[in-house]
């Protein structure tokens, strides 16, 4: 072992999480859920509307985890997959009629196929240099969908109005509540895609390819597939998280995606815990609540509020949330002892 | 002549897991001492532990100054140069500015006639000066790395396992000067080694460690002429 | 022809303020192996306090003198407080502590100096500079200045014994503990480096873009593209590289169609994404051996 370790001079950039632990226990994952299904029953319908938001952002940075904590690669553009999945939907819903269920894997496909041809280059890329590459397409995406000949169906600077819709069957709840309801499902379901994912043969592939590239290749790793892969499934199942952020906000306009986004994104996967799937509800709850926190403690200085925050959170859990939950199961398991 | 070196009572720990139990020994000033053991015995961990890079209790006195509690950087300017195991280069730089590392902590004149002292003990590094160091061959590395670790004028050199992954005949050159630099100048000399044919015929003094103690010292040459300690501990 | 080279002329005129913003970029990628997002916000901050002695009657060149001094020690100060505690924390969350230093340091700019933009004076003047309508005489002592810069640098990483430590620790840090150098206090001193450049960027690039919180923000992505396309391990090559990028995208918003000046940015990346894809160590990068 000594003599490898002269040349890995660098840590990887992702802390290797261990593969048992990028899930909660079964007892724990049904808890969550059956409090996630009953919020709507105590709530109100503004709340509500905040908790789809939560859990769209939540898969998004799903998304990300699965990219950064399952192959390693780190992105800074998912703003811009978000974008497109986004405008598909809504595309789709008000210029062909599509009915907004439909428009989802529509969104997603397209964004897979994006994601991957996007990775395609990016191979080339690694790190900083990958961030950059990234960065770029997430600038760049806003001033696209701002180009004249598009405007026709992306409505320009304006945006599109998407048309919220009712619940079905006549089941008596509002819209919001059938939207929330309506998401919670399609998260679980890629939530335990997820999972599955990286449990499986190609989730061994990408952690090994994260962990030690070199090594993953000369074990027979196909190195450039997964990694583009990874891309690709990121990207589509942001854009499915583009998709329900369309449908669930009414609105879809250029200035909603830049680059901004993807820091937010970002931020919510440190301070879930990189590779730590339930994370991304911790993580997405930090963007999506602290900002507002901090424009309630002070208007003036609600960047610094924040900030501050931030610095708070990661000195006392520099491996976000994953670290205070591995301490919990330490703790259970000392008492059960 | 009096102890250079003398450890106490050490005990290290990686984490949870103590590797070094009460380690004891000592290394008078001159000398060229070998450790010897199987894998996992301890060796590079005790070397470890004199430079600050492992957590450890006990004592280690380096000529009368305690160096427990002093960090690496510290310790290495008291005069003790470590050659790691896969010998610490500095990869992406020039093997000439690798040698004006290794002398980084000195203030004094003479070093660039200390470089040239290096390139007659190695001519390899001399040809090779201003390439950058992570593309020299294993072997070549090596002879930078004591070199580097030469040029701060040392006490006292610990070498890891300078014989790992080199050739036989590059070996026995590189062992070759190292006899020489411990006996002209004066550079004491701990060196851990798997093959321990090879560091007893150089070293004077040896210790045997096994699981995180000491089994067994003597003179080289003792140890090498007692056929039991060489069938049990040393595999030869 | 005249057009394309008024073109080229200018973008080194925009290029500049780039090549001042990437050798900042250099410096802390060296000390620290990677990208401070919250580089530009502090050149900000220096750049308002330099303002402010201004303000308060103190000579350019002694504020400037201060501002570097203080900008300095400001970054040490960053570094023991906000990035030593975080030594062995994942890369990430060191980019989560950059992002949250960006918002502080906006935040707190803002609501010091406010939000409208503030003239800052050149020590160069603006007048045409050897006639020429494209470069004023600020954007020449700007270029000399980067170039002196530059060269300083280069001394300092190549002929003194405190550049090679740093550079020995920021690439392998155990081996430098090892040689005796103190690799925490590199890091430091490093913060300390890197924020004295940005201040003298900022100071550069104020009487250009004018003063106001924000005025960074895209000077610092093209800093960060010009770094890394000149290689971010080499001063030199971030110059170039600023003067690259300049060039690039004042020709791209003249020469491609419908590329208003919302679509130079992610033009100029995308070609130096290109530029990467083929050399993927940049320009003037050194490439590293890898091995298992």
């Amino acid at each position: 072992m000594s003599a490898l370790q002269d040349s890995v001079t660098r840590a990887p950039a992702v802390a290797a999480v261990p593969k048992g632990n990028i899930a909660l226990g079964y007892l724990t994952s049904t808890m969550v859920v059956i409090l996630l299904f009953a919020v709507p029953l105590f709530a109100k319908n503004f709340v509500i509307f905040q908790m789809t938001i939560w859990l769209i952002y939540a898969i998004a940075i799903l998304a990300l985890n699965i990219l950064t904590g399952g192959s390693g690669q780190f992105s800074l553009g998912q703003s811009a997959f978000y974008a497109l999945g986004a405008y598909t939907s809504a595309i789709l819903m008000e210029h062909f009629g599509v009915n907004y269920v439909l428009t989802l894997p529509v969104a997603g496909a397209l964004c897979f196929a994006f994601g991957f041809l996007f990775g395609l280059p990016a191979l080339r890329l690694s790190g900083i240099y990958l961030a950059l590459a990234t960065f770029a397409l997430a600038t760049a995406m806003p001033q696209i969908l701002k180009l004249g000949v598009f405007e026709h169906w992306t409505g320009g600077v304006q945006g599109l109005v998407v048309t919220k819709p009712d619940a079905p069957f006549g089941l008596p709840i509002s819209q919001d509540v059938w939207l929330y309801y309506f998401t919670l499902v399609i998260s679980i379901v890629i939530y335990v895609f997820a999972v599955n994912l990286l449990k499986s043969r190609t989730g061994r592939a990408m952690m090994a390819i994260r962990d030690n590239e070199i090594a993953a290749s000369a074990m027979g790793v196909n190195v450039s597939l997964y990694k583009t892969l990874a891309f690709g499934i990121s990207a589509g199942t942001t854009g499915v998280a583009g998709g329900l952020g369309a449908i669930a906000v009414q609105f879809v306009a250029p200035d909603g995606y830049t680059i901004q986004l993807a820091i937010a994104l970002f931020l919510g996967m440190v301070v879930g815990g990189v590779g730590w799937l339930p994370g991304s509800l911790v993580g997405s709850a930090f963007i999506v609540f602290v900002p507002n926190l901090a424009e309630e403690v002070s208007k003036g200085l609600s960047g610094a509020v924040f900030g501050a925050i931030l610095i708070v959170v990661i000195f006392l859990v520099p491996h976000g949330s994953r670290q205070v939950a591995y301490k919990i199961q330490d703790i259970v398991r000392k008492i059960r002892k | 002549m009096s102890a250079l070196l003398t450890v106490t009572d050490l005990r290290a720990y990686y984490g949870q897991v103590q590797a070094l139990h009460g380690l004891q020994f000592e290394m008078k000033e001159g000398s060229m001492t070998t450790l010897l053991g199987a894998n996992g015995a301890g060796k590079t961990t005790t070397l470890r532990a004199i430079c600050a890079m492992v957590r450890s209790t006990g004592s280690i006195q380096f000529a009368g100054t305690p160096l427990l509690g002093r960090s690496t950087e510290a310790i290495v300017k008291l005069g003790i140069a470590h050659v790691p195991q896969g010998r610490g280069t500095f990869t992406s730089m020039t093997v000439e500015e690798n040698l004006q590392l290794g002398a980084i902590t000195r203030k004094d004149k003479e070093i660039a006639s200390d470089i040239e002292r290096m390139y007659a003990h190695f001519p390899v590094l001399k040809q090779r000066h201003t390439q950058q160091a992570g593309t020299l061959s294993g072997g070549e590395q090596q002879m930078l790395a004591v070199a580097r670790a030469l040029m701060l004028r040392p006490r006292l050199m610990l070498l890891d396992e300078p014989s790992f992954g080199l050739a036989p005949l590059v070996v026995r050159d590189l062992f070759r000067i190292l006899g020489k630099i411990n006996r002209e100048d004066k550079v004491s000399i701990l060196v851990v080694e798997q093959n321990a044919q090879l560091a007893l015929e150089l070293a004077d003094h040896a210790y045997v460690i096994e699981t995180g103690r000491i089994v067994m010292s003597g003179t080289a040459t003792d140890i090498a002429s007692n056929e039991d300690i060489r069938k049990s501990y040393l595999g030869y | 022809m005249e057009l394309f080279t008024n073109q080229v002329l200018a973008g080194i005129a925009t290029g500049a303020i780039y090549a001042c913003m990437a050798l900042a970029v250099v410096m802390i990628y060296q000390a620290i192996d990677q990208l401070n997002f919250a580089q530009g916000e502090m050149a900000m901050f220096s750049t308002f306090l330099a303002w402010q002695m201004i303000q308060w009657g103190v000579p350019f060149w002694g504020a400037f003198a201060l501002t570097l001094v203080i900008s300095f020690a400001g970054g040490v100060m960053i570094e023991r407080l906000l990035f030593k505690p975080l030594a062995n924390a994942p890369i990430l969350t060191h980019v989560a502590g950059f992002i949250a230093l960006f918002a502080i340091l906006n935040s707190v700019a803002g609501l010091t100096w406010d939000f409208t933009i503030k003239q800052f004076p050149s020590p160069f003047g603006s007048a045409p500079f050897l006639g020429s309508q494209l470069i004023s005489t600020h954007q020449a002592g700007m270029i000399a200045v980067t170039l002196v810069l530059l060269l300083a640098l280069y001394f300092f990483f190549q002929f003194t014994r405190i550049g090679l430590a740093m550079r020995a620790a920021a690439a392998q840090p155990e081996s430098a503990r090892l040689v005796g150098i103190n690799t925490s206090w590199m890091v430091a001193l490093g913060w300390g480096m890197a924020s004295a450049i940005g201040a003298i960027a900022g100071m550069m690039i104020a009487p250009v873009v004018f003063l106001e919180p924000n005025m960074m923000g895209g000077v610092l992505i093209y800093g960060f593209a010009a770094a890394v396309l000149g290689g971010l391990s080499s001063p030199f090559g971030a110059v170039i590289g600023g003067f690259l990028v300049g060039i690039f995208e004042n020709l791209a918003g003249t020469y491609i169609p419908g590329v208003g000046n919302e679509l130079k940015l992610p033009i100029a990346l995308a070609l130096i994404i290109t530029v990467l894809v083929v050399k993927p160590n940049g320009l003037f990068g050194r490439s590293v051996v890898k091995r298992v």
